[in-house]
């Protein structure tokens, strides 16, 4: 094992598919010579030069349309957008374009290829380069939506991405990019679909994903060092596909179910997990499944105002608490 | 918009070989027919929702299809029955596909504006303005880094020269060279708008090649020996490495911009104008002022109509999909799940 940070996870994953694969190209704005605004694919545009790490113009259009275009006549493109909010420029590509055309071609096309994209809050960019979008991506059937956690999953799960036959929105989360945790050496592969219990406890269960999993791990150590109430904490990984069958017994397991959203509320990830378990386990629950998202207002810029909004361990805490007391005092 | 003396090469008929040419009229032929055809099946209301036909811009499509490989790709727009048929497509599922028969391209799953046939080149048809210019950018790249020689042509209507991914697909196939064909087919309107009236600049496309380093190419649409000559020399130059072009055809659709236009909006003298331009009309009479008989023609054009009456008679025997197909290919697996 090494340590590695999120971001050399991130280009640690794209070397070895690189190698492995040379079909598998990289491209996007500042992603080759300057090895991303990011630095998360810092070496790779010296180890396999300028034929296949390219710098794109600012064409967000044209980036996703030639990742698409590659994708069907043979490459493995992984194309970088630079800030998921930039998205929205080219959401025709990944909603219309990238999602349908193998549904609308009846199979004839298609498209093995990766959006990579830098998601989240936390550096404190405001309402324009903060957002946490990963729902919008869920919403669309036909992409498969990966938001890694840790370092070991940001390249575990990447490389399976870039190896899957299908295409796959990465959210890489821009607040753990400095995160350095041990990562497997040599091939590393994660399958997508498959929830991660990192924590296991007997009250409640947590279901976190991305920059809200270390969150959560720290609100479950205070709830239970303090205040005596026994976690279990689930990193989703991945939300298309959905692991529901570990969601689904982890919940049923302790019949208090808390999702800890980065999403605005309206419509993020967690209603649709808190849907399933609500409809399929109903009789498990102890109570009302709790969602702890940031509320539905744009991010703001200002240090103190963004930590207002976004979820914190503090108020994951004080949520589980609130939300036991009451359910105690009824 | 009458049709420019500048607009180039003047044809050069006696360059192509007979065979050529006669494939030429037959494809304009078995264009035309067909989208008749599909007229017809839309009034008996035997195609549902909707169909833009390319009746009276068959030359472009004939005159690039001649032109190309068997293995270069088309790129083609919601307007695209034409192009798909001069790749190879059959009719029968072409009129399948629009019918939803079982026959169709694509079991009914895409509809006529997204006609697909992989095995014919022809990369999928985009029903979003402008959107597969840069998708053909991205094929042409395949192609080049793959070093098979492939060209992507992407053929759009001169509405999509306003929209934001022809600017990036232009931009990127320039810096990156790329083996790639921008052909626009200016048929004047923008759906019910004239193209002049929402345009800075009097050609859409052509005008627009100098921001991107590229050669000013306005040529006759209608005539398919123009166009087959302009299509054969961009694909040499993208061939060997010349990097992408882009060829505005001055054209005219006959119909409206979809089955609910009657198109009154255009002045009857245009029109009519362009009638007397129709290309398959114009091409007949060139190919029998050059000596070809006119028992041949007739004989292409009596085996297209016998082919075409069998493939709607059997596009109309075809089944429609099975119910299930609805919930088939979301994923490489075949399947739709989205969780476990």
């Amino acid at each position: 094992m090494a340590q590695l940070s999120y971001r050399d996870a991130v280009a640690a994953a794209i070397a070895q598919e690189m190698r492995r694969d040379e079909r598998v190209v990289l491209f996007g704005e500042d992603t080759a010579a300057a090895g991303g605004v990011f630095k998360t694919t810092v070496g790779l545009f010296e180890e396999f030069g300028p034929r296949r790490v390219k710098d794109t113009p600012i064409s967000e259009l044209a980036i996703l349309g030639a990742a698409m275009g590659a994708a069907m006549t043979g490459l493995r493109p992984v194309a970088e957008i630079m800030f998921s909010d930039f998205l929205a420029c080219c959401w025709d590509y990944v909603a219309n374009e990238i999602a349908k055309t193998r549904y609308m071609s009846d199979g004839q096309i298609s498209l093995p290829l990766v959006i990579r994209t830098a998601n989240g809050a936390g550096s404190r960019f405001g309402a324009q380069h903060s957002q946490s979008v990963e729902n919008w991506a869920m919403s669309v059937p036909g992409l498969k939506v990966v938001a890694p956690s840790s370092p070991a999953d940001a390249k575990g799960l990447l490389a399976a991405a870039i190896r899957d036959p299908d295409p796959v929105v990465f959210f890489e989360h821009k607040s753990l990019l400095a995160n350095k945790a041990e990562v497997p050496e040599g091939e590393h592969v994660e399958p997508l679909g498959k929830a991660k219990v990192l924590r296991e406890g007997g009250d409640i269960t947590v279901i976190a994903l991305a920059a809200m999993v270390p969150r959560a791990l720290k609100a479950a150590e205070t709830l239970a060092a303090d205040h005596g109430i026994s976690a279990t904490v689930i990193d989703v990984r991945s939300l298309v596909p959905l692991d529901a069958k570990t969601l689904l017994a982890e919940s049923a397991r302790t019949g208090r179910v808390f999702t800890v959203e980065e999403n605005p509320r309206l419509c993020g990830w967690g209603a649709e997990i808190a849907s399933v378990i609500q409809e399929e386990i109903f009789d498990a629950l102890k109570g009302p499944i709790v969602r702890i998202t940031t509320p539905h207002v744009p991010l703001p810029a200002a240090d103190q105002l963004e930590d207002a909004v976004v979820p914190s361990v503090a108020r994951i805490v004080a949520e589980v608490r609130r939300t036991l007391d009451s359910r105690r005092a009824a | 918009m009458s049709l420019t003396r500048e607009a180039h090469p003047a044809h050069r008929s006696h360059e192509i070989p007979e065979a050529t040419r006669l494939r030429l009229f037959q494809l304009q032929v078995e264009i035309r027919y067909c989208e008749k055809r599909a007229y017809d099946l839309f009034l008996q209301n035997l195609v549902k929702g909707t169909s833009h036909l390319a009746l009276g811009q068959e030359a472009v499509a004939a005159g690039f299809a001649a032109a190309m490989n068997p293995d270069d790709y088309s790129f083609c727009t919601y307007r695209g029955h034409h192009h798909t048929l001069a790749r190879g497509a059959s009719m029968l599922s072409v009129l399948g596909e629009l019918m939803g028969r079982q026959c169709g391209l694509m079991k009914g799953k895409g509809g006529s504006m997204h006609l697909t046939s992989v095995a014919h080149g022809v990369m999928g048809s985009y029903a979003i303005v402008g959107a597969h210019l840069p998708i053909a950018a991205g094929a042409a790249w395949s192609a080049q880094y793959r070093g098979t020689k492939q060209v992507a042509c992407a053929f759009f209507g001169d509405g999509a020269t306003n929209i934001g991914a022809f600017h990036e697909a232009l931009n990127l196939a320039a810096v990156w060279k790329l083996p790639v064909i921008f052909c626009c087919e200016n048929n004047l309107y923008m759906e019910y708008t004239p193209i002049s009236a929402v345009t800075a600049v009097k050609n859409p496309a052509a005008d627009r090649a100098a921001s991107y380093g590229l050669e000013r190419q306005v040529i006759d649409g209608n005539d398919a020996d123009i166009v087959y000559s302009a299509a054969r020399d961009a694909l040499t130059k993208a061939r060997s490495g010349g990097g992408p072009s882009l060829i505005e055809c001055l054209t005219y659709r006959h119909s409206g911009h979809s089955r609910a236009d009657p198109a009154k909006y255009r002045p009857k003298e245009e029109l009519e104008e362009w009638l007397k331009r129709d290309p398959v009309t114009l091409y007949r009479a060139r190919l029998l002022a050059t000596g070809i008989a006119e028992a041949k023609l007739a004989q292409i054009e009596s085996e297209v109509m016998a082919k075409l009456d069998r493939a709607t008679e059997a596009a109309k025997a075809s089944p429609t999909p099975s119910l299930e197909s609805a919930m088939t290919d979301v994923w490489a697996d075949g399947g739709h799940a989205w969780r476990n």
